[in-house]
């Protein structure tokens, strides 16, 4: 802040515009820290995704290392993105989001850096326990229970500082974004706290465990990555293109129907299993209801954007946030139909679900992500990205690699179900049906990780502040192209 | 809306509602289920894992067989199971009674392992599939698992489980595999796993 801005009294604009770099400010140490170590851990899981994939179909490559074993090299990926990556990333949004909302600075400047470098130590740990083997082998919560203590500690902070800053925001009304901020904050530690009980402890027993492991893992997407993820979105979309969300009834009945409904569904991943039948059809239900905040949600976020997709063409964060909007409407649509016992019955089990969980988790929360991080580290580290090429770099490359990833492993879910429902086919005949496909998966990988590497070494400009002062925003503009071309709001 | 106490109530009510009816009460209903007798056998199943069977789950545990195994045999008419010999019926709660984490799976990259131990009783046959599952299986994509054994090419002093390996699947002939402690658990757990005995609710 310049003595300038403090002698004279701003105009309105410009006081506004003064407040809001305040609360970026504020924001810096912790927001950086979470987003740079989120940047770090999508590397770290870059590579392993690799490493597994290319054992899927070549098992023979760094085999002997036990460490790197295909059942401890999936889990660890699945480790660093969802609590390094997806988690660190979702953090930093959310409290960035929450300031600038409420309108406050960020509290608790000490305990707040503290908590991401906690945060670091806690998925360091889970990534090498998991390596180590003392995976507890349970899908989606193979890193040790001790975690739950860390991931608590870091978790409460972040409440504290989120019910002071909504305690004291400006306005009495809140928006959109806030509600499911404010639901995922209570939601996961809900999950992580109650599932760690219910899977270590004789709380829940034999099969019922297998229920509360989806339970949890189920909404840990649902109740966690997304809300934080349509949060992002319902911010960002008017925030680039400069004008308001379609509908605020629509935005209520999003939240409140999500909050209802997704709760339900993780059963759904025990069709045909040895569980109780009103218990699985209680999971397709909640699946199937899903079609309602979906379709509200497209809806809202549709008629927020016509007439303004032309923007597009130009703000790396619109295009990253849309695409990531259209998938997960995609991504929902694709998970109520494979609830349906007639779809699952091909599909459970095989490639199919994998295609999908990433449809979820990258083209959906990850792209999103990718967007939220273009917007906001330029406002906190007052520098621009040097460099539009890369960003191109990095969304075609992610964009492209998402897509053959879905196609290829899609299909040949589907075909390994299909062959797998068919008891004349020798199972290994459809092993060796998949393998061509598992290549195309890596091939699409390492398209992806061209893109990481493109986002990294963008980051690590920006952290060295390679780029141009912030006034002017990075857009992806052609040779000679105006920038007023790209005009819009925000951004 | 701009009601805190709403939003809060919501939020944990949504919560609270679904741990209800997704985890305690399938808890309250299936909370006592008891091993039957098995008059074939002459015991209550399932019968547990004890010793070798048990130490062995927690290999299969830290190798991370689950995600490419599944551990639960679809009902009838409900994909293929059965016809492909993966159990002669399908699999219920009571065959979890005493797995603490249950290992269902998700993935079936490779076969269900509800039954192998009735399906693959032979002992050598589980050494040579793990040491590379390609001697048994062509065409696998398994990982191989060469670091749960040792590899002897005298026969002096083998003990009794050493594995002759197929010539062409060895580097130097003649060439035994000798597996080590966690090797012996796992092939001990994947021998106990056999749930081919009738329940009362799936006759």
């Amino acid at each position: 802040m310049s003595s300038h801005a403090e002698t004279i009294p701003p105009a309105p604009e410009e006081r506004e515009r003064l407040t809001r770099i305040q609360i970026d400010r504020s924001c810096r140490q912790t927001v950086v820290w979470y987003y740079a170590s989120a940047v770090f851990w999508l590397l770290v899981g870059t590579v392993l995704a690799l490493i597994a994939s290319i054992k899927m179909h070549t098992p023979g490559f760094l085999a002997d290392w036990e460490w790197l074993t295909f059942g401890r090299v999936r889990p660890a990926h699945l480790a660093a993105m969802i609590y390094g990556w997806g988690s660190m990333a979702g953090v930093g949004t959310l409290l960035w989001l929450q300031a600038r909302l409420t309108r406050n600075r960020l509290p608790l400047p000490t305990l707040l850096p503290a908590t991401a470098v906690i945060w670091n130590l806690t998925v360091t740990f889970g990534v090498i326990a998991i390596l180590a083997g003392y995976s507890t082998s349970i899908e989606w919560i193979e890193i040790p229970p001790a975690t739950a203590i860390l991931f608590g500690f870091c978790i409460a902070v972040i409440i504290a500082a989120s019910i002071r800053m909504f305690r004291s925001r400006e306005s009495e009304h809140t928006y959109v974004s806030q509600w499911y901020l404010f639901g995922a904050i209570f939601w996961f530690p809900l999950l992580y706290v109650s599932a760690q009980i219910f899977l270590h402890t004789p709380a829940a027993a034999g099969a019922v465990k297998a229920a509360a492991n989806w339970w949890f893992a189920h909404n840990v997407l649902g109740l966690w990555f997304t809300p934080i993820g349509l949060a992002t979105v319902y911010y960002l979309i008017p925030k680039v293109i400069g004008r308001p969300v379609h509908s605020y009834h629509l935005s209520l009945l999003g939240f409140w129907t999500l909050a209802i409904f997704y709760n339900w569904a993780g059963t759904h991943h025990l069709i045909g299993g040895p569980l109780p039948a009103w218990l699985i059809t209680v999971g397709i239900v909640g699946s199937v209801m899903m079609f309602v905040p979906v379709i509200t949600v497209a809806v809202n976020h549709h008629m927020t954007m016509v007439g303004n997709f032309h923007h597009l063409k130009h703000s790396p964060t619109l295009r990253f946030v849309v695409y990531g909007a259209m998938c997960y409407t995609a991504v929902s649509f694709q998970g109520s139909l494979q609830s349906l016992r007639s779809v699952n019955e091909i599909t459970h089990f095989t490639h199919y679900t994998i295609a999908h969980a990433h449809l979820g988790v990258y083209a959906f929360f990850t792209m999103v992500m990718f967007g939220a991080i273009y917007y906001v580290a330029p406002r906190l580290l007052n520098a621009e990205w040097h460099s539009a090429g890369w960003i191109r770099v990095h969304f075609w490359t992610t964009a492209a690699g998402m897509a053959i990833y879905w196609l290829g492993l899609t299909w040949a879910g589907w075909e390994q179900g299909r062959m797998m429902n068919d008891p004349r086919i020798p199972f290994l005949d459809i092993v060796k049906y998949t393998v061509p496909w598992l290549w195309s998966r890596s091939a699409a990988g390492v398209l992806m990780t061209v893109g990481h590497l493109a986002f990294a070494w963008l980051f690590w400009n920006m952290l060295r502040k390679r780029g141009a002062y912030l006034p002017g925003p990075t857009l992806l503009l052609r040779k000679g192209e105006p920038a007023a071309v790209a005009a819009g709001g925000g951004e | 809306m701009n009601r805190a106490w709403l939003l809060a109530l919501g939020v944990f009510a949504t919560i609270v509602a679904s741990v209800t009816g997704l985890v305690l009460l399938p808890d309250r209903q299936l909370r006592g289920t008891q091993p039957v007798q098995d008059e074939e056998r002459g015991i209550a199943v399932p019968a547990g894992y004890f010793g070798d069977a048990e130490e062995g789950r927690k290999v299969y545990m830290d190798l991370g067989c689950i995600y490419c195994h599944t551990q639960q045999v679809r009902p009838e008419g409900f994909g293929a199971d059965i016809e492909r010999g993966w159990g002669m019926r399908r699999s219920v709660a009571r065959d979890y009674i005493h797995d603490e984490p249950p290992l269902m799976g998700t993935m079936r990259t490779g076969p269900d392992l509800m039954n192998i131990g009735a399906r693959q009783p032979s002992e050598q046959w589980h050494y040579l599939h793990l040491y590379d599952p390609r001697i048994t299986s062509p065409g696998s994509i398994m990982p191989p698992h060469r670091f749960l054994f040792e590899v002897r090419h005298s026969a002096d002093g083998l003990p009794e489980d050493a594995v002759r390996l197929p010539d062409e699947f060895a580097e130097k002939k003649p060439a035994w595999i000798v597996p080590n402690d966690r090797a012996r658990r796992l092939v001990a757990y994947l021998k106990s796993l056999d749930h081919n005995y009738e329940v009362p609710e799936a006759r």
